[in-house]
């Protein structure tokens, strides 16, 4: 299954869920899109709800990063929520859970928002 | 990475345990071949007795392999193939994975952990197999690289 992706407001926090995989040609793509389209339309504050995904490669892990940097260098904060183990293992192994502010929940993550 | 990591041979000439059971695939330089390969590595991971994370992940390094092999080995040329070899032996499981590429420096390879590399979009595969599997090999071809995926099994406790 590739990923699916559906966006939603909490205020003036986007939300992002992400479901299904995000790999090389499957979804990785999409991602990065949605996330540039947000920024154009002057979104700042972005949650990546990946309680959905199911599997992410080393491709998955770089539209993650590319996301991050993009929503960065806007002006703008990024972060994940709900993450599964599988994704979590993924970023403790390469050290990307140091790089992303990852929270427990939605509600946590909207709520950090300066 | 040591010398006796790198060793040069032509493809299929190593000998292989006599228990071992090897499966061979070639595929097409072809993105759409790489779920076969997944879909068999998590199938005989699984037969080795792995559990289900485990298996996901030896399937997930796998996938990395194959896709290396496909754009950076092969680059997608449709002349080129990838060789996957398939060996499950009492004490191992053991995945190659061969392009017909210019070959591959894995010491090359930035880390990307560290903090100058942290932020590249690109660049995890080979750290992935490295940190996910027990041993990682490359064999440098004539021509391309052949990568050597290798998981323990855990011995169970034989009954008295």
């Amino acid at each position: 299954m590739s990923m699916t992706l559906i966006a939603r407001q909490a205020g003036d926090v986007t939300i992002l869920d992400l479901s299904g995989k995000i790999t090389l040609g499957e979804g990785g793509v999409t991602l990065r899109d949605e996330v540039r389209k947000l920024l154009a339309k002057g979104a700042k504050k972005i949650v990546l709800n990946l309680a959905g995904v199911s599997y992410i490669d080393s491709s998955g892990l770089g539209e993650l990063v590319s996301s991050y940097t993009a929503v960065k260098n806007a002006g703008g904060e990024l972060k994940l929520v709900n993450l599964t183990s599988k994704v979590r293992d993924l970023l403790v192994i390469t050290k990307l859970l140091t790089v992303f502010d990852v929270k427990d929940d939605e509600a946590a993550a909207v709520a950090a928002f300066a | 990475m040591t010398d006796s990591d790198i060793k040069s041979r032509q493809p299929g000439t190593d000998a292989r345990p006599s228990e071992c059971q090897p499966n061979h695939l070639t595929l097409g330089s072809e993105l759409s071949s790489v779920e076969t390969v997944e879909t068999r590595a998590e199938q005989l991971a699984h037969q080795a007795g792995f559990d289900e994370d485990t298996s996901s992940q030896i399937a997930m390094v796998t996938r990395e392999a194959v896709i290396n092999a496909i754009l950076h080995g092969n680059k997608r040329d449709p002349n080129k193939k990838v060789q996957i070899g398939f060996a499950l032996s009492d004490d191992t499981l053991s995945i190659t994975i061969a392009d017909e590429g210019l070959g591959l420096d894995p010491d090359s390879v930035p880390d990307p952990c560290a903090p100058e590399n942290i932020l590249r979009s690109s660049g995890r595969g080979i750290f992935l197999m490295r940190a996910i599997m027990d041993e990682v090999h490359f064999h440098q071809l004539s021509p391309g690289t052949e990568i050597e995926l290798i998981k323990h099994r855990a011995h169970k406790e034989s009954s008295a």
